[in-house]
């Protein structure tokens, strides 16, 4: 089963975050142990200071004149990098390209006036025209908003559409921008930590916010053999509560163990998970049972929140990018803000250091019940 | 391995003020604001779920829809929890619920309005609904798209991920909305899945 499965390599990828602007500029800050999560002051955004991690106001991702907003601009930023390293052909029908985010152009409702032209602006199908036609593409863009697993569904997504031959080669970019809107929601929730996250920790007390974006092209070439590959996936529905994550974690458990099958690898195979790990009081613990359930417990974990803050439709293409990095180079990156176990125990990271990486978990979970996971594999 | 064709086995489509089952019209409430409709489709098939009244238009209609289509058409029993799921799609994602809640804002901001901005909360409230495990996923598509949700449902199927799948269109925005839901199992009766039948269904 699984055995000729066509092999689906990362050939080039982008994080853009405020802690930097490149895959390898961001994996060095992780590594140095700097954290884009600050306090900030920002009316705009919060009647009450916030920690999150934002960019400056006046930075500018695409410059010269143009009509893109702050998020297509983030998008097309990522993309550039992107491809910059490979010499895909945009214009190819085998190219596909995949758009993920969780609220896209949301933060035009509280400038703009509600009207249908704003409407047709906030769409993500505008959204989505504009970053093909900006970059050529001619194949119809396909777009994820499936909460915050989106940017993980965007890759397993993208793997399969290479394995069944509908394209040699997916762009698959997400982002979000946190604005007003999203701020408010979460605290609606009483979701949000007045301090950085702290990820699986006992004191953990909630999430920080933050924006990003992040790309992965990938290939079925086989020229690129030796590159990391996406080699399973997997996703499940909790099946129990809206806003509220499964009590077992049976059921992202059920992706992991999904994803792993469908890798053609097994549980003692994985070296590293890369959690969702949003430091909710819930999340982090239905987590912790949903590892332990797919018998990964004694598994390195790590989790990137207390960096980046929770980055939406970004966070599990950002953490996979990273991720990826880490198996390249051999490398085990710490999980900021973590230090003594607060949920049922896991083999959290602590420190950089060195560790040969084959295989890895990345996951999420998010609101409606959705989980997804996936498996990278040198 | 099972060799047997996937077949569309259960439809719904509601649509100004109609509802159809299996391309039947079975009820019809006119000269009505959509809101009032989903109310008279509820007590119509006389269903009894607390929780309807809490949900957004979206998934108010998408729930519907999905009640329709299974009612006396689906035996769950056939499957494991995690064989069956869901795939739909829309064009105006969670917009109508994202005005809805950036208006109460300005007064206090409410958990119950802000979890239904999100386009695939209707998913998830089928899947409490019906104890629906399997994978799921919300795309965003300018139009209806039959050759995409035929390409995504038939992989799900062939590659034995799911056994059976709910998908299709659940859109709302404003007085606009329509849901189109086609039940898809591996059996050797129904209507073909393909992408022109998907599309005639549609447009019923």
């Amino acid at each position: 089963m699984g055995t000729s499965k066509k092999d689906v390599f990362i050939i080039a990828d982008n994080v853009y975050t405020p802690i930097g602007i490149t895959t390898q500029q961001n994996f060095e800050q992780v590594k140095n142990g700097v954290s884009g999560v600050q306090k900030h002051d920002r009316p705009d955004l919060s009647d009450v200071p916030i920690a999150a991690s934002i960019f400056n106001q006046d930075q500018i991702f695409v410059p010269g004149e143009h009509t893109y907003t702050k998020f297509e601009q983030l998008l097309i930023a990522s993309i550039i990098d992107a491809l910059s390293h490979t010499d895909i052909k945009v214009d190819d029908p085998k190219t596909g390209l995949i758009i993920s985010s969780t609220k896209g152009n949301i933060s035009l409702i509280e400038t703009e006036e509600n009207n249908e032209a704003l409407q047709k602006r906030i769409s993500l199908n505008t959204s989505a025209q504009l970053i093909a036609k900006h970059f050529g593409f001619i194949s119809q863009p396909i777009i994820i908003s499936n909460a915050c697993i989106s940017g993980v569904m965007a890759l397993v997504t993208g793997m399969r559409m290479i394995q069944s031959g509908r394209y040699d080669q997916v762009v698959i970019a997400g982002a979000d921008v946190i604005s007003k809107f999203v701020v408010s929601g979460f605290q609606s929730f009483q979701a949000l930590s007045a301090e950085r996250c702290k990820p699986f920790d006992k004191n953990r007390n909630g999430l920080n916010l933050g924006e990003g974006a992040a790309t992965v092209i990938l290939s079925g070439d086989e020229k690129y053999r030796g590159n990391i590959r996406v080699t399973g996936g997997g996703i499940s529905n909790d099946a129990n509560h809206i806003s509220g994550p499964s009590r077992t974690g049976q059921e992202l458990g059920d992706a992991i163990t999904k994803a792993i099958t469908n890798a053609g690898v097994k549980a003692e195979d994985i070296d590293l998970i890369s959690a969702h790990g949003t430091a909710t009081h819930y999340n982090d613990e239905m987590e912790a049972k949903a590892i332990t359930h797919a018998g990964l417990q004694n598994t390195r974990v790590n989790g990137l929140k207390a960096f980046y803050g929770h980055t939406l439709g970004a966070a599990g293409l950002i953490e996979t990018v990273l991720t990826k990095q880490c198996m390249e180079q051999n490398t085990l990156i710490p999980t900021l803000g973590f230090e003594e176990m607060g949920t049922a125990p896991l083999n959290i990271t602590t420190a950089v250091s060195k560790a040969e990486i084959k295989n890895c978990v990345k996951t999420a979970s998010g609101f409606g019940g959705c989980n997804g996971a996936l498996v990278l594999s040198k | 391995m099972s060799a047997q064709k996937q077949h569309i086995t259960s439809s719904c489509i509601i649509s100004e003020n109609t509802v159809y089952k299996n391309e039947r019209q079975i009820f019809a409430q006119p000269d009505v604001e959509h809101g009032v409709f989903l109310l008279a489709i509820y007590q119509h098939f006389e269903l009894n779920y607390p929780k309807f009244y809490k949900m957004d238009n979206l998934s108010k209609l998408g729930w519907l829809a999905s009640e329709v289509l299974l009612k006396d058409s689906f035996d769950k029993s056939k499957y494991q929890p995690e064989e069956i799921g869901i795939v739909l799609t829309n064009a105006n994602s969670s917009l109508d619920a994202d005005i809805k809640y950036w208006e109460s804002v300005q007064d206090i901001a409410s958990p119950s309005l802000f979890v239904y901005t999100l386009p695939n909360i209707v998913v998830g409230e089928i899947c409490i609904r019906n104890g629906f495990k399997g994978e799921d996923a919300l795309y965003i598509t300018p139009q209806f798209d039959a050759a995409f949700l035929q390409q995504q449902v038939s992989y799900l199927l062939c590659n034995n991920i799911l056994q059976a799948c709910i998908c299709g269109w659940v859109d709302v925005f404003g007085d606009e909305y329509k849901a189109a839901l086609f039940l898809v199992e591996k059996s050797d009766g129904g209507v073909e899945f393909g992408v022109e039948d998907l599309n005639r269904i549609f447009s019923i």
